[in-house]
């Protein structure tokens, strides 16, 4: 059984005015129908750095993820402000193709095109109008160097994207997003398909991209979310509990529910 | 004993024959030799029947050939049709068949294709509960009906808009593409909604518009399975006899346009096969026909499956 926790005691950091941010919050809800799947999330994120998002299963941590980009749009009613560059972007008259091509997500499970490496990247930037060859090949380059899968797929661009590896179609995945040039990349679980390997590759990928990205993840995996990320938040039951820089959350949470949570004798 | 010591509560003391205890049938095993048995043949009946079907169109189609003599490459490529004057030129049929065939399946899949993508991408709620129940209406509709609707309606509105006799070709083509469009349209949808989920959601998260995922991606995707749709679509249209019948005007002479009266391999069986004696030339020639329109639904039958074979290949992960 679940332990009762109270919804009313909450830790959430806010950031000064110096700190540069990427994204934020102001009291996102999201429901399904009837069903309200996120409660009043108040997160800023800053830019340049990792953020995980951590929770049980059904604590909201995706939906609230899936709402940054405006995945949401047609399956839920996200009502609140999504501050991005001074603008609030969940707005209708918003242009959500703009939106997403600022803000890059991956998903759970790796879903590449069923078309070779090459065309699983140039498919997106060939919709934005970009046709020289030159420009293509170099951005194909430059995105799988980013993703650190160059060196082991620059020899078979042109071989269809599901003869790799699970973890090499998510880094393939993780490409195809920063061949787009975003502000924001949003992962949401990203290694929960792959092995240990793949998953330390992926960590690795993404340690180094935060140095042009703005990072949040969500993970199901606290070592990782502890690995990786510089600020943390926790999801519980559709609400955000805690938020805290991660060294300070996994030592000395503040509340009791994150306590339990991250020491693992949760409910 | 062993069983003993795993907890067993052994009720007979004597010791018991294993081998005859785990060899000898149960009314489990009978079941299941009943259920392999009823099974085996019923599709033994169905082998026998399409076996003997098949036989005997091939016997009595090439009777043509081997009884009366024909060259084979002469009824093919010969226009000239009186097989009760010896004359069995069949190709100004297998022109009509394959010209109206051609034609409602480039006339309908535009329609179809934009049909299946409006139900499951612009409005999958309607497209459920509103368009579904019509399309398959319109599948179940006796093609009598078709024919007799093309008979008055669309060959009057011809013969007003080109004048002749309004029987041809074009109106043929007209009833066979309303008589398909169900067919192409719900296999459309199915393959449509076949393709995975992941691939629009990729597509949307990577900023790339709903049409441009839709023709990109979906579509792209669901290839194999259109062209699967298509090829049902022209099959259905190259064998339907009655519709064809009654809208075509039935001269099997060599068609010089559209909107002249033309003849189809079914149709000229339909017209023609009361009229002839079993055994004779006439008889045999209509056998033909029918042997070509046999070879060629196994031909539609074939193409299907080596695009479906391909298509699961593109799928593999």
């Amino acid at each position: 059984m679940l332990k009762d926790y109270s919804f009313d005691q909450t830790a959430v950091q806010t950031f000064d005015d110096h700190v540069a941010l990427a994204l934020k919050t102001e009291d996102l809800q999201v429901y399904y129908g009837n069903n309200h799947a996120m409660h009043d999330a108040n997160l800023a994120f800053p830019k340049n750095q990792i953020t995980a998002l951590i929770g049980a299963s059904g604590s909201g941590k995706s939906t609230y993820l899936r709402s940054l980009n405006r995945m949401n749009d047609t399956i839920a009613t996200v009502t609140g402000k999504i501050w991005y560059h001074g603008v609030d972007i969940n707005q209708p008259d918003v242009n959500i193709y703009e939106i997403r091509r600022h803000i890059g997500m991956v998903f759970q499970r790796p879903n590449p095109f069923a078309k070779s490496i090459r065309e699983n990247i140039i498919y997106a930037l060939r919709a934005t109008g970009i046709k020289d060859k030159k420009v293509l090949n170099q951005r194909v380059e430059q995105s799988l160097k980013g993703a650190a899968l160059w060196d082991e797929v620059k020899d078979t661009l042109d071989k269809s994207a599901l003869a790799l590896s699970g973890g090499q179609q998510q880094r393939l995945c993780i490409a195809r997003s920063i061949a787009m040039e975003p502000d924001v990349l949003l992962l949401d679980e990203p290694c929960s398909a792959l092995d240990p390997i793949s998953t330390v590759k992926v960590e690795e990928t993404l340690l180094e991209l935060q140095k042009k990205y703005t990072i949040i993840i969500v993970t199901h995996n606290m070592q990782q979310a502890a690995r990786i990320s510089s600020q943390c938040a926790f999801f519980h039951l559709g609400h955000v509990m805690e938020y805290a820089p991660t060294a300070t959350m996994f030592s000395t949470p503040k509340i009791q529910v994150t306590q339990d949570y991250v020491s693992g004798s949760f409910g | 004993m062993e069983q003993t010591s795993s907890g067993f509560k052994q009720e007979d003391t004597q010791p018991k024959d294993w081998a005859q205890q785990l060899h000898h049938a149960t009314r489990a095993t009978r079941e299941d030799w009943f259920g392999r048995g009823i099974s085996y043949l019923c599709i033994g009946v169905i082998i026998l029947v399409v076996a003997s079907m098949l036989w005997f169109i091939t016997s009595k189609g090439i009777a043509t050939f081997t009884h009366n003599h024909v060259n084979v490459g002469q009824f093919l490529t010969g226009t000239n049709w009186a097989p009760d004057q010896g004359k069995t030129g069949a190709l100004p049929m297998i022109i009509g068949s394959f010209a109206v065939t051609f034609a409602a399946a480039i006339v309908a899949t535009p329609f179809a294709v934009g049909t299946a993508i409006f139900m499951t991408e612009i409005a999958p709620k309607r497209g459920r509960k509103v368009l579904q129940p019509v399309i398959e209406l319109l599948v179940g509709i006796p093609s009598v009906v078709y024919g007799f609707i093309g008979l008055a309606v669309v060959v009057p509105f011809m013969r007003h808009l080109v004048g002749g006799s309004g029987f041809g070709i074009i109106s043929a083509t007209f009833v066979l593409f309303v008589m398909v469009l169900p067919t192409i349209t719900t296999m459309t949808v199915d393959s449509l909604r076949a393709v995975p989920r992941f691939y629009k959601e990729a597509s949307l998260a990577l900023g790339a518009t709903r049409w441009q995922t839709v023709s990109r991606v979906i579509l792209r995707a669901a290839t194999p399975g259109i062209l699967t749709a298509i090829i049902f679509g022209m099959a259905r249209a190259f064998g339907e006899a009655l519709a064809v019948q009654m809208v075509i005007g039935n001269a099997a002479i060599m068609p010089k346009n559209l909107i002249s009266p033309a003849s189809t391999l079914t149709s000229q069986l339909t017209t023609g096969i009361g009229d002839t004696i079993d055994g004779t030339l006439p008889n045999n020639a209509l056998w033909s026909l029918a042997l070509i329109l046999l070879l060629m639904s196994l031909f539609f039958n074939a193409l299907v499956r080596i695009i479906a074979k391909r298509g699961q290949l593109s799928h593999e992960r």
